[in-house]
């Protein structure tokens, strides 16, 4: 028996590849129900963003009834779907293009 | 209630009374029997595997417009991938929020709540105090609780929330006033954490 030779391959960086040509968003919508400051308070807390962008986004989703709060890879944005759902917050997923 | 605030040394505390802490459980309780309806019966006969991986549960959305507001469709337009993503995902996040809610259940029980027969004095005082895990499942057990309540109100618009408040409904008002309760508690709570 013999073990093969481990090859060594230069991969290319797959990741990057995808969330240039795969650009999928997360969308949360306005909802009556859910305080602004609680939905400002999930954007800073999950999403790490400042408190700024925090309250401008929650704007958004107030002023506009929808707004994108994140883009990248489609299971990526699952994740933050779910979670999303978790703290009650009314999101869906798209294709950018879509 | 005396409103959420953080100590010194960390912790979130707040006081309700006696009549409001039996109030946030039963509301709490409910979530909890509606989500175990859904996703709790057939949960013995489903291959423990599966179970564990999070797969087998169901595809199509709930027919109950609550449960639809708590569990809802994560693809808007499409409804294979919102079956497929439901499919695989819809058990956990049912767990998820049960478990909130028990959570904030157990900690007005640490707080001295007791339930059975009402006590003769329901202005007692039921204090919690709140670390970081469960400031997290108050928070969304909070939303899931007002959501349920918006839902069976027909608040879906701002217009709808104002025309609820001016109704002349006993029911109606009496609901509307625990919804309008559970923002003001959600709202000392996120105040809170600044």
């Amino acid at each position: 028996m013999s073990a093969p030779t481990p090859v060594s391959i230069a991969e290319p960086d797959v990741d990057d590849v995808v969330e240039l040509e795969d650009p999928w968003v997360t969308i949360v919508w306005n909802d009556p129900v859910n305080l602004m400051s609680y939905v400002a308070y999930v954007f800073r807390n999950y999403f790490g963003y400042t408190d700024e962008k925090a309250h401008e986004l929650m704007l958004q989703v107030h002023h506009d009834g929808r707004t994108i709060v994140s883009s990248g890879r489609r299971e990526q944005m699952e994740r933050h779907v779910q979670a999303m759902h978790e703290y009650g917050l009314w999101a869906t997923l798209e294709r950018q293009d879509a | 209630m005396k409103p959420f605030k953080r100590r010194r040394r960390g912790g979130i505390t707040a006081t309700f009374e006696v009549g409001e802490a039996h109030l946030l459980a039963s509301l709490a309780a409910g979530v909890v029997e509606l989500l175990r309806d859904r996703n709790g019966a057939e949960e013995s006969d489903a291959d423990p595997l599966a179970v564990q991986l999070g797969m087998g549960g169901p595809s199509l959305p709930p027919d109950d417009p609550v449960l639809l507001r708590l569990l809802p469709d994560a693809y808007r337009d499409d409804p294979d991938d919102a079956g497929e993503f439901r499919r695989f995902t819809e058990r956990s996040l049912t767990s998820i929020k049960v478990a909130n809610a028990e959570a904030l259940i157990g900690s007005l029980v640490d707080g001295g709540l007791t339930f059975g027969e009402m006590p003769d004095d329901t202005h007692g005082a039921i204090e919690v105090e709140l670390d970081g895990d469960e400031v997290q499942a108050w928070l969304r057990s909070l939303t899931d609780i007002r959501l349920s309540l918006a839902v069976r109100l027909g608040i879906e618009t701002d217009e709808d929330a104002m025309l609820v408040a001016e109704s002349a409904d006993d029911n109606t008002a009496m609901t509307y006033g625990f919804y309008e309760w559970l923002g003001f508690v959600q709202e000392t709570l996120v105040d809170a954490l600044d």
